[in-house]
């Protein structure tokens, strides 16, 4: 493990506690989420417990510890998008997807996570699915998208 | 005149611009530098604007899509990502200058619209789009029949010092900012005045923190630069993770710079020799954008070590937070910058005396922060000139939510919110009822009808109770359920609360329970669960005067406010939610009722096949009949049937 991780490691050479969050960051972003193995490669390199690693990573909302759908959906959860129904696209997602808040389905194809203002509460409500955009999302429109991207796995198989 | 050679530009500008003491009297400046600053051109020049909220609006694609346009037909034109002008709803917003015009800015330019719009204003003519206006300039030529931007109802009631340059200038070119006026007072501050004198300027100006806590800013640096140390840190809040608010994200998109000045100034008049930026990590282009501008900055000499050969050194580091709400508060922020878990500590000490790695730390909010070079550049007296008896200086706010024109705004303290609302915000949207204004989450604060003509000021605002907060400006109308809101604030607080304070971790969890019980339909509706929920009702009040006694930090002591605000203002509501078992805004869905429209129901059985609870009775093709006993107004017979025939009351 200590090898994959080797040109993340690099990048931190002082191995101080302040570059843990930076780290696990780094990692994250390639990996898509930290693994047990992640977190004793980076304790051991480190030299910080895995406990305490896990207490830090655990404490934020940034870090995953399952990897992400195929489609990862992103609810922006600010107080604009609440009030021009959030709520009620955050219970169709659950509902059609049958995920909670950051749960990943069994396939692996779809996954949800509130995320706080993305910041474009004129647009609102807001989703992002993956790195794509929606605003103005209404329940029906929601319906749609969902729909449109099991088509494309339907007919993928 | 051209500037090709980038060395010639930088050695203009450092000699004879930021280290020239005569350089505002010297008439011979004024023609180069109006070159730089992009308001003399001499080819076209078309800024997009591409902040965030642009960028979501589909500005990338128009981007693309102005970009190929000029390489098809070989048109030498520069195109420039700009920033955020702040009225989001004209979203993506294309300027064009063309050389010896004023320039236009146009709204909603779809990339579908760019052939349209770049075929007519290339040959000087108008095209048939919304355009904002055009801004005003004492050396160009107007265009005919164009309203000014400054005239715009949007733009007309603010007063725009911080975002003056937002959106208007190339964010991350370090030359523009400097021929615009950027680095100058930071210039001024290392060659002219002592960090003590610097430190006496800005507790002059009275300026506060705008972060939410209003501390005298000035007070702030003195203590830090009071107490000696080997080392010393400055650092800017970025974190802004109220929900609802992102003004600062918008102004770092817009004008990198300014920041970065503002954390030199400020890390010289505390004595620190290292700058932290810590923002989230969400706010990746902000990021982005501070990461190219620090190294432009770098460049021209301007950050690192013997900064303009005056042998100060400092050195600024960006740091991406991994979100938590709570890295807001400064305590926590510092241990998050250690690699820790962002739990609040006790204070005093105050960051000032002990803060990051135990030394002394001055904590600052962007907003603050960009205050800073006004100040120093104009003097403390003209900065107080501005504001409100008790309040001075300029508040920025996110407006957003119900009403017609959005985005960020900068208004001097003292504005009503009746003008924010009814003059900028151009009323509520669809005609509908205003209700009221919510002031971000970490105020809790409601401003209604009754108090609408409160202004935007400290003392105003403590008079009916209030806080400012950070600048979040939710506008609600009668569509808004109010119980529903504060159960959202008070399922964000649980969701964010640090865990350190048992009365705060467990507090605001039995407080959503309550809200929850008001709001949802129990599985038996006996006496007891009636009983429960009136109880839960009654103990709110001293639920939350614990949670406000006995928590460590600001977020602990703020939690509740929502909760009570909401018990203040919209007591009927709650009485409604609560005798009545009724939502009149139709937002708590769990205590809608559902029946079956006689005449409309063809009795197809859809919905007696998919109800879960069996609570539809009736045979094929004739009107079937929910038993409301059993229901637990989960909507499914809503979604199913195909004649409108469930109705909800």
């Amino acid at each position: 493990m200590e090898e994959d991780l080797g040109h993340f490691f690099e990048k931190f050479p002082n191995r101080k506690r302040e570059d843990l969050i930076p780290l696990l960051q780094a990692i994250q972003d390639e990996e898509g989420y930290l693994s047990e193995k992640i977190i004793s490669a980076v304790g051991r390199y480190l030299d910080i417990s895995t406990n305490k690693i896990y207490g830090v990573a655990t404490f934020y909302d940034n870090f995953r510890f399952t990897a992400s759908g195929k489609y990862h959906f992103r609810v922006c959860h600010g107080s604009a998008c609440h009030v021009t129904g959030t709520g009620m696209l955050v219970r169709e997602l659950e509902k059609q997807l049958k995920v909670k808040d950051g749960e990943t389905d069994k396939e692996g194809l779809f996954s949800l996570e509130l995320v706080s203002c993305i910041g474009a509460c004129g647009l609102a409500p807001v989703i992002a699915v993956n790195d794509q955009y929606y605003t103005n999302v209404t329940l029906d429109s929601l319906k749609n998208l969902i729909e449109s991207f099991r088509e494309i796995e339907n007919s993928a198989i | 005149m051209t500037w090709s050679n980038l060395d010639d530009t930088r050695d203009f500008l450092i000699s004879k611009v930021l280290l020239n003491p005569e350089r505002d009297a010297d008439p011979e400046l004024k023609k180069p530098l109006s070159y730089i600053a992009g308001e003399r051109i001499d080819k076209a020049l078309i800024y997009v604007g591409m902040a965030t909220c642009g960028r979501i609006a589909g500005a990338d694609k128009t981007y693309r899509s102005i970009r190929t346009y000029l390489e098809e037909r070989d048109i030498d034109a520069q195109l420039i990502e700009g920033g955020c002008m702040g009225l989001c709803q004209a979203e993506p917003v294309v300027d064009i200058q063309l050389p010896g015009k004023t320039r236009l800015s146009f709204a909603s330019v779809t990339e579908d619209k760019v052939q349209l719009l770049l075929d007519d204003v290339l040959n000087h003519t108008l095209p048939d789009l919304p355009v904002t206006g055009q801004y005003k300039s004492p050396i160009l030529r107007e265009w005919e029949q164009v309203p000014y931007v400054e005239d715009h109802p949007f733009f007309a009631g603010q007063h725009k010092l911080l975002t003056s340059n937002c959106g208007r200038i190339d964010p991350v070119s370090v030359s523009s900012c400097i021929a615009k006026g950027g680095y100058r007072a930071f210039a001024d501050s290392i060659s002219r005045y002592t960090p003590l004198q610097l430190c006496e300027m800005v507790e002059a100006s009275g300026l506060t923190g705008r972060g939410g806590g209003a501390f005298s800013t000035g007070k702030k640096w003195l203590a830090a630069s009071r107490t000696t140390s080997d080392q010393k840190f400055f650092v800017c809040n970025a974190v802004e993770s109220d929900p609802g608010s992102y003004m600062n994200r918008a102004i770092i998109e817009s004008n990198p710079h300014r920041l970065i000045e503002a954390a030199l100034i400020g890390a010289y008049a505390t004595g620190a020799n290292k700058a932290y930026i810590f923002l989230r990590k969400e706010s990746a282009l902000a990021g982005d954008r501070l990461e190219k501008a620090l190294e432009e900055a770098r460049t021209y000499g301007l950050t690192g070590h013997d900064i303009l050969g005056s042998g100060v050194n400092i050195e600024i580091i960006l740091k991406r937070g991994a979100r938590a709400f709570i890295c807001g508060e400064e305590t926590a922020l510092n241990k998050s910058l250690e690699g820790k878990r962002a739990i609040p500590a006790f204070k005093p000490p105050y960051p000032p005396e002990r803060g990051l790695w135990n030394k002394p730390t001055v904590v600052n909010n962007v907003e603050t922060l960009f205050n800073i070079p006004l100040i120093i550049q104009n003097g403390p007296d003209w900065f107080r000139e501005t504001g409100s008896e008790s309040s001075k200086g300029t508040k920025l706010f996110t407006l957003s939510g119900k009403i017609n024109r959005y985005g960020t705004i900068e208004v001097p303290m003292g504005t009503s919110f009746e003008d924010i609302v009814h003059q900028i915000g151009g009323g509520v949207k669809n005609e509908k009822a205003f209700k009221g204004i919510v002031l971000g989450i970490n105020s809790g604060s409601f401003i209604t009808q009754e108090n609408l003509d409160t202004r935007v000021d400290y003392e105003d605002l403590n008079r009916i109770g209030g806080v400012l907060g950070s600048g979040a400006c939710v506008v609600l109308d009668e569509t808004v359920c109010m119980v529903d809101l504060a159960k959202f604030f008070t399922a964000f607080f649980k969701k964010e609360s640090c865990g350190q304070c048992i009365p705060c971790r467990e507090g605001t969890a039995r407080m959503l329970e309550v809200m929850e019980n008001a709001t949802s339909r129990p599985s038996e509706n006996n006496s007891f669960q009636t009983l429960e929920r009136f109880k839960g009702v009654m103990q709110l009040k001293s639920l939350a005067a614990v949670i406000k006694d006995t928590s460590l930090c600001s977020l602990g002591k703020s939690s509740p406010n929502a909760v009570l605000n909401t018990l203040k203002y919209f007591k009927k509501e709650f009485e409604a939610h609560i005798f009545e078992r009724k939502c009149h805004a139709n937002v708590c869905t769990d205590l809608q009722v559902y029946y079956i429209d006689v005449d409309a129901c063809t009795g197809c059985t859809a919905c007696f096949k998919k109800c879960p609870m069996d609570a539809i009775i009736g045979s094929p093709r004739y009107p079937h009949f929910i038993v409301q006993e059993k229901c637990i107004a989960c909507g499914t017979c809503y979604d199913v049937c195909k004649f409108n025939a469930v109705v909800i009351k």
